[in-house]
């Protein structure tokens, strides 16, 4: 199978961001590279998943954001007028902090993104839907339950649930918002080791607070601070030999 | 000591000592219990009061006849069936424009937009007008400025099409011929156009005389110093428009309040799978505020089967021996009986029995309608979990 995919798969040009006044980004430049797990750290606030939210024009449904510069996905600029954002969307997928399962059973739940483009094929979507929760480390758990509400499902498995919704979709990235702060530690673990998994496929750019996830599960590591890329390598390279002071400082606890 | 504690027999008798209520205290605990004690009993004497004194007049042939000898007997179904009618397309003009604009309002301006800040003035001016004066613009408006307007247009094509017949060669009055207006008659009736029933039969009234003589352009401004109502007149479907108008603010405000209670993260969710904004209003936020929507309609013709006021000039009628047929029919209405029948009757004394029966219908009548929406409510709030 020739993959013919560009790396990196999405790089932003002096990316900045300002919520009404106040400037959230400060021209980020950063190179994600393609079937690879990047992780986003930094101390609270210091514009990690906003900058995740940029990605996939997440920001566009708060009133009063600004942006300057460019993100790059596939060659194509996507703040650029006349972009689609709904296809865009399709593309980039998204996992939020706290599980948002729709209240409706774990079928209508995985198979909404696909309905959404068109399938209706009872058949094509019952494959599609068996497909995306084995992909997400589900299907064993719920397969004889899908018609049964996601709210049921404890918070581990919604989350697990909402990763099967997001790569339903079939994208090509994958954005994940700090997806196990919410969770318990076995819960952390199987969508670990799920993201693992997924990379195979998926381009995977991850925020998370707890810097041993970051470095469990990512190939690289950005960190932020106050809006600005302070330092962006592998995460071997950071987490062994960090290049500044700030990222050891970060990294040694000496602040969070 | 310093160190502040307490020794054990003195710290033991603190913390087994009974609590002490302060006066303010212990009122506050029984005023709630008092005041819902007072409300209770207050609805449990209006509800006996009516039931007492209305239960004679409740009769089979109350619910099912016509009114007889100017509403002092005979039944009330007439304005049942008006009042029911009049609610019906009242919450069917409400409710689905009010919900539009409401997601309008929530979905789609921009929160400070300057659309949006005038259509918030616009429905919470709405909300604090006075009932009556609601009644004044429906007359003002819908009938004296639309209906008549529509009956202006009509009444001119007609006439237009009238003249042309009393200008063609058959005709008796053709080129400026005179005739008498029994000719004219027996010549539009033999043209059998429906359309001209009516003025054939107003021509019987030519001041003339049936016999007298005319002229096409006589006639012609003849029947034109009255011209035909049809719309121009009260009638239910100003009436329910009226209500509807008077309703609306209450709909969009539960509508929005609905809306609003959707979680932002579902929103997020749907979003972030690429659905755009109608997708994301039409497959989640309405399904999950349909109890809110329900709600907000049965607050709304709660009100508006109420209201009495707005119907005055729009289209109530003091008696009538059906209920109404049409759109533009006069209907009666069972809060307007009651009115009728507490003021206007000629033995007010002596009907008191049917305004209490009366009241109770109409009671019974918005009773029904609410159980019936919550039930409808609670049905789908247990379905919701799967929708």
């Amino acid at each position: 199978m020739a993959k013919e995919h560009l790396d990196p798969k999405i790089h932003t040009d002096r990316l900045s961001l300002y919520y009404g006044e106040k400037q959230a980004l400060r021209e980020i430049s950063i190179r994600l590279h393609t079937h690879k797990v990047t992780a986003l750290i930094g101390p609270s606030g210091c514009g990690k998943s906003t900058f995740l939210r940029a990605l996939n024009r997440m920001n566009d449904t708060i009133d009063g954001v600004r942006i300057d510069g460019a993100v790059v996905i596939d060659g194509v600029n996507i703040y650029a007028p006349g972009v689609n954002v709904v296809n865009l969307r399709k593309r980039v997928g998204m996992v939020f902090q706290r599980s948002n399962p729709f209240p409706k059973s774990i079928f209508d739940n995985v198979a909404y993104g696909p309905r959404l483009n068109g399938i209706s094929d009872k058949k094509e979507l019952e494959g599609i839907v068996e497909r995306s929760l084995h992909g997400a480390a589900l299907w064993d758990e719920v397969k004889d339950r899908l018609d049964s509400s996601a709210l049921a499902l404890s918070g581990g498995q919604q989350q697990r649930l909402c990763i099967a919704r997001a790569i339903a979709v079939n994208p090509d990235i994958l954005l994940m918002d700090e997806p196990c702060s919410a969770l318990d530690p076995i819960s952390t673990s199987k969508v670990e080791d799920l993201i693992e998994k997924l990379s195979d496929r998926y381009t995977i750019v991850i925020v998370t607070h707890n810097m041993q996830q970051a470095a469990r599960v990512s190939d690289y590591t950005a960190f932020f601070y106050m809006g600005q890329l302070i330092e962006y390598n592998q995460t071997r390279q950071i987490f062994t030999a960090p290049e500044k002071k700030q990222t050891e400082d970060y990294i040694t606890g000496r602040f969070g | 000591m310093s160190n502040g504690n307490l020794p054990a027999p003195e710290a033991a008798a603190e913390l087994t000592a009974p609590i002490r209520h302060t006066f303010v205290e212990s009122i506050s605990r029984r005023l709630p219990i008092i005041c819902t004690v007072i409300i209770l009993a207050m609805v449990v004497i209006i509800v006996l009061n009516f039931l007492i004194t209305g239960a004679p007049a409740l009769s089979w042939e109350f619910l099912t006849e016509a009114p007889r000898k100017a509403n002092t007997e005979g039944g009330i179904l007439p304005a049942i069936i008006g009042t029911f009618f009049l609610v019906l397309l009242m919450t069917v003009a409400a409710v689905p424009v009010g919900t539009i604009t409401a997601i309008y309002l929530t979905e789609y301006a921009r929160q400070n937009s300057i659309l949006a800040r005038i259509i918030r003035f616009a429905v919470n001016t709405l909300a604090g007008v006075p009932s009556v004066v609601f009644g004044l613009f429906g007359l003002g408006f819908f009938i004296m400025t639309i209906g008549r307007g529509v009956d202006r247009v009509d009444w001119d094509r007609r006439m237009h099409v009238l003249r042309d017949a009393l200008a063609a060669p058959t005709s008796p009055v053709a080129g400026n011929r005179i005739a008498t207006i029994s000719d004219v008659q027996k010549y539009l009736f033999a043209l059998r156009n429906d359309d001209w029933s009516g003025e054939v039969k107003k021509l019987q009234s030519y001041p003339r005389g049936v016999s007298g003589p005319t002229t096409a352009e006589l006639t012609v401004k003849y029947l034109d110093r009255t011209p035909e109502l049809h719309w121009g007149k009260p009638g239910l479907l100003w009436a329910a428009l009226t209500l509807a108008l008077l309703t609306m603010p209450v709909v969009i405000v539960s509508v929005e309040e609905a809306l609003r209670n959707v979680p932002r993260e579902i929103r997020d969710a749907s979003i972030a799978l690429g659905a755009t904004r109608w997708e994301t209003i039409r497959k989640v936020v309405l399904p999950n505020s349909v109890t809110g929507i329900l709600t907000g309609s049965i607050l709304a013709v709660s009100r508006g089967a109420g209201e009495v006021a707005p119907i005055l000039f729009t289209g109530v009628i003091y008696s009538a021996q059906s209920g109404p047929g049409s759109l533009t029919d006069q209907f009666m209405h069972l809060g307007y009986h009651l009115y009728l029948l507490a003021t206007q009757s000629p033995d007010v004394d002596g009907t008191a029995p049917l305004q209490y029966a009366t009241t109770i219908v109409l009671l019974g009548l918005t009773l029904l309608l609410n159980i019936s929406a919550i039930l409808l409510r609670s049905r789908l709030q247990r379905r919701r979990i799967v929708l």
